[in-house]
C-alpha cells in the first residue's frame, strides 16, 4: 500500500490536491469558531448555495476560470445578507432561505437548460459534493488557491484580537470605538472567499461541514479561545490530508471522505472530552 | 463641566417614541441609578448613551475631556457567552482594544493594566480558567476588569446584579462603591434593585410616565419615590 501512496504521490495533480486541500482546510477552521459562536453558520449555508447558483451561470456564460465570477458574486451576496440579517432577525432569515434555496433552484434549472456535457446529473453532482474536481485542477487554480488562502491567514492574524473581541461582545467592543460593522463586513467577505476556495475541495453542500465540524471538535476540549483556534486549524488540516489520501487509496470521493474523516474526529473528541481528557487545560 | 449631558433627548425604536424630552447631567465621581418599570425604556436609553443606536431627537454630549470611546461597559450577559471558549485573560485583555487601536497586538502596558485590574476585582487567580466555569459573580467581576481596561473614568453598568444571590450582590455593591469612592470612577448604573438604588446611589433618575432626575436625598422625599418604594420594595422584602 505504501508504495502505491508513493506512485500516486508522484504525480503533480495528486501534490496539486494535497497542497490546496491543505491550504483550503486551513482556511475555513479558522473562522469556525466565530462563525458558530456569532450564529453566523447559516450565512456560510445561505452562501455556499449561492456559490452553486454563481457557478451554473458562470458555466453557461463560457468564463474560462470560474472562480473569477463566482468569487465577486458570492462576496457580493454575503455583504448582501449581512445587511438585511442585522436588521430584524427573522426578516434575515427568512432572506436568507430565500436567497439561498432560489440560487440553487436557478443554479439547476441553468445547468438542464445549457448543459456543459451530455450528462447533467454529473454535472450537478460534481458542483455539490466536489467528487473529482480537486484531481483535476490547473495550475492557474492552484496559484489562485494559494493567493487568496495567503490573504485569508494574514487577515485573520492581523485581526485576530479583533476579531476575537468582536465575537465575544459586539456591544462592548462598539461601545470603545471598535469599528464593529466593519468588522462584521470583513468576516463575512472572509467566509465568502472561504466557502468559494472549498467549493473546489468538497462541493457546496459540504463546505459548512468543514468549516463547522473542527471548530465543534477542537470546543470539546479546550477552553481558550486561541487553544481552540489551533486546535481546529491542525485537525482540519489532519483530517483533509487524511481524507484526500483515503480518497486517492480507495477511490472514494474526495469532498465526503475529508467530511467523514472530521465526523470521525468529532466523535473521537467527544469520547475524550466524556472522559475528562483536557478539562484543566487552559 | 460635567461628564455627560443629555439635553432634550427622547428615545424609543423605527420612530416609536418611548420616552421624550429626558434632562439629566453626570459629573465627575457621581453615582447615578436609573430606575424605572419594566419597559420605561431604560436599557434604550443605556444602549443610546453607548452610541449603539441614535437618539430620535436631542443631544447627548460629552465634557470634562471624556471622550466617547472612554466608557466602561458592563453588559447584561449574552447567549452567545454562555458557551464561548475563552480564558479570564483574554477577555480581560479585550478591554484594552480601544488603546491598541489599529495596533493588531496588545503591547505590555495594556497587558500590564488588564493584570492591575485583575487584581483589582481579585480574578487574578482565575487567569487561565475558562470564563463560562465561572460562577455568577466571578463572571461580573471578569466583566468588570475587561471594563475597567477600557476606561478610568466612566462606567456603565446594564443591572449587573441580575441572578446573582444575596451574598455575592452585597460584595458587586461594595466592590461598585469602592471603585466610585476611592478611583473616582464615574458609575452609571441601570438597576431594579430600588431599595440598594437608594442605598448607594448619589443621583437618581426615575423614568416613566413621571421622570425624576435629582439628588438621591430630595428623590426620597418625592412622591413618586414612596410609591415606587413601596410597590417595589414591597415585592423585595416579601
Amino acid at each position: 500500500m505504501l508504495d502505491q501512496l508513493r506512485m500516486y504521490l508522484g504525480f503533480p495533480f495528486v501534490q496539486y490536491a494535497l497542497i490546496v486541500g491543505v491550504l483550503i482546510a486551513l482556511c475555513s477552521s479558522l473562522l469556525g469558531v466565530t462563525l458558530v459562536l456569532k450564529r453566523f453558520s447559516f450565512i456560510g449555508d445561505g452562501l455556499s448555495h449561492v456559490a452553486f447558483g454563481a457557478m451554473a451561470i458562470a458555466g453557461i456564460m463560457h468564463i474560462n476560470s470560474e472562480m473569477l465570477f463566482v468569487l465577486p458574486a458570492t462576496v457580493l451576496c454575503a455583504i448582501l445578507l449581512l445587511r438585511t440579517g442585522q436588521n430584524t432577525r427573522i426578516k434575515g432569515d427568512a432572506a436568507i432561505a430565500m436567497i439561498s434555496v432560489g440560487s440553487l433552484a436557478v443554479g439547476y434549472m441553468l445547468l438542464n437548460l445549457f448543459p456543459k456535457s451530455s450528462n447533467v446529473s454529473s454535472d450537478v453532482c460534481t458542483s455539490l459534493f466536489g467528487s473529482t474536481s480537486i484531481l483535476t485542477l490547473s495550475l492557474t487554480e492552484v496559484w489562485l488557491c494559494v493567493g487568496l488562502s495567503i490573504a485569508v491567514v494574514a487577515i485573520f492574524l492581523l485581526f485576530y484580537n479583533k476579531i476575537f473581541a468582536v465575537t465575544f461582545d459586539e456591544d462592548f467592543s462598539h461601545s470603545t470605538g471598535t469599528r464593529v460593522e466593519a468588522y462584521n463586513l470583513l468576516i463575512a467577505v472572509v467566509i465568502a472567499v472561504i466557502i468559494v476556495l472549498a467549493m473546489n475541495l468538497v462541493g457546496s453542500l459540504l463546505i459548512s461541514a468543514l468549516i463547522i465540524f473542527p471548530a465543534m471538535s477542537a470546543m470539546r476540549l479546550f477552553r481558550s479561545f486561541k487553544g481552540v483556534t489551533i486546535c481546529s486549524a491542525v485537525l482540519s488540516v489532519s483530517c483533509a490530508v487524511i481524507g484526500i489520501l483515503i480518497s486517492i487509496l480507495a477511490g472514494t470521493p474526495v469532498g465526503s471522505t475529508i467530511v467523514a474523516a472530521d465526523i470521525v474526529a468529532f466523535l473521537l473528541f467527544s469520547v475524550l472530552a466524556r472522559l475528562g481528557v483536557g478539562a484543566r487545560k487552559a | 463641566m460635567a461628564q455627560l449631558t443629555c439635553k432634550d433627548v427622547s428615545l424609543g425604536y423605527e420612530g416609536h417614541v418611548i420616552l421624550s424630552g429626558l434632562n439629566f447631567s453626570v459629573s465627575a465621581g457621581n453615582y447615578l441609578c436609573i430606575v424605572g418599570e419594566n419597559g420605561s425604556g431604560k436599557s434604550t436609553l443605556m444602549k443610546t448613551i453607548l452610541g449603539l443606536q441614535k437618539p430620535l431627537g436631542g443631544s447627548i454630549t460629552f465634557g470634562d475631556g471624556l471622550q466617547n470611546n472612554e466608557i466602561g461597559y458592563l453588559p447584561q450577559q449574552t447567549q452567545v457567552q454562555k458557551d464561548f471558549p475563552a480564558t479570564v485573560w483574554e477577555i480581560v485583555l479585550s478591554g484594552c482594544q480601544a488603546r491598541a487601536g489599529r495596533r493588531p497586538y496588545y503591547n505590555k502596558e495594556e497587558k500590564a493594566l488588564a493584570r492591575e485590574n485583575m487584581d483589582k476585582m481579585n480574578v487574578s487567580q482565575f487567569a487561565r480558567r475558562c470564563y463560562r466555569e465561572l460562577s455568577g459573580g466571578q463572571q461580573q467581576r471578569v466583566l468588570l476588569a475587561r471594563a475597567l481596561c477600557a476606561t478610568r473614568k466612566l462606567l456603565l453598568l446594564d443591572e449587573p446584579v441580575t441572578g446573582l444571590d444575596p451574598k455575592v450582590t452585597l460584595e458587586m455593591y461594595q466592590l461598585i462603591e469602592q471603585l466610585n469612592r476611592e478611583d473616582r470612577v464615574t458609575v452609571i448604573m441601570i438597576s431594579h434593585d430600588i431599595v440598594s438604588a437608594v442605598k448607594y446611589a448619589s443621583h437618581i433618575l426615575h423614568i416613566g410616565h413621571e421622570v425624576f432626575f435629582g439628588p438621591t436625598q430630595d428623590y426620597l422625599q418625592s412622591a413618586l419615590a414612596r410609591r415606587f418604594l413601596t410597590v417595589e420594595g414591597g415585592d423585595q422584602n416579601a
